[in-house]
């Protein structure tokens, strides 16, 4: 596991200098919106990538509420926390393209923009709680259950935009497919694929530096 | 400001946020090394006890 984080860094960096170039020099400016759009190549991805880390988050409480294996817990912490660090950079680069393109930095008419921050909210308020109580079992358990509750907001907030009668947020993937040109969709799929690679990476490497940070803990116990 | 500045302003900030992550990380990388070379010169210091 180790040696896998350095050369996924290396390809999440690669990846996401591919992204930039084809955000800006390979894919078509949008007739509509202008140059604006192109804060989509990230803005949508990051908020894929933290829906999926939310959801991961959720997945591994539920193995270890399942299973019982207490590296379950530690997993789901780090993939929340990498969902709420996504999560703020999808509500900060969404505020500044609603600038942009509506001419305000947010809208609490909009349902798609409102569910998003409840459930940043609800997997903020995750670590309120979990460091609210002494380490162990009993801590671990409490936060998967918490973790497992949040997941149910996510196809709510992912849904709403197709859901809602009166909206502005556009919808990019309808029935009948992506609203974009191939490049687009080329360029958005390039910047999806860095954005998880990067979280990915992320992800392995925060959860290598808790984990040496509890065996050092633990020596340390045994020496003094 | 312009359409260009706001695009600009919202990959920056995607790049500081990157830029700050990598820090903490560095951080705290930095105290786990000084950590381990604590524990190395104790394990040195029981060792030359026995």
């Amino acid at each position: 596991m180790t040696n896998s984080v350095p050369a996924l860094a290396a390809l999440a960096a690669a990846l996401v200098g591919v992204a930039i170039a084809f955000a800006f020099f390979v894919a078509p400016e949008d007739a509509d919106q202008g140059i604006s759009q192109r804060i989509f190549y990230f803005h949508v991805p990051i908020a894929l990538t933290a829906y999926a880390c939310f959801g991961w988050g959720a997945y591994k409480g539920l193995l270890l509420l399942w299973r019982k294996d207490e590296r379950n817990d530690l997993e789901s912490y780090v993939a929340i926390h990498q969902g709420t660090i996504f999560g703020s950079l999808t509500l900060l680069t969404g505020s500044i393209w609603a600038k942009a393109s509506w001419g305000h930095w947010w809208l609490w008419s909009e349902n798609q923009l409102v569910l998003f921050l409840v459930l940043f909210l609800f997997y903020s308020a995750y670590f309120m709680l979990r460091f609210s109580i002494e380490e162990g079992p009993r801590r671990a358990n409490i936060s998967a259950v918490y973790a497992l509750f949040g997941v149910v907001l996510i196809p709510v907030s992912f849904l709403a935009i197709r859901l809602a009668e009166n909206i502005i947020h556009p919808t990019v993937f309808t029935r009948d497919g992506p609203q974009m040109t191939g490049v687009m969709f080329l360029t958005f799929c390039i910047a999806w694929l860095a954005m998880s690679v990067l979280a990915y990476a992320l992800y392995r490497l925060e959860l290598l530096g808790k984990r040496l940070d509890s065996n050092l803990r633990e020596l340390r116990e045994l020496l003094t | 400001m312009s359409q260009g500045e706001y695009v600009a302003a919202a990959y920056g900030v995607v790049f500081i946020a990157l830029l700050v992550y990598v820090a903490i990380i560095a951080a705290k990388l930095a105290r786990l090394e000084r950590e381990t070379a604590e524990l190395a010169e104790l394990a040195r210091t029981r060792c030359g006890d026995v």
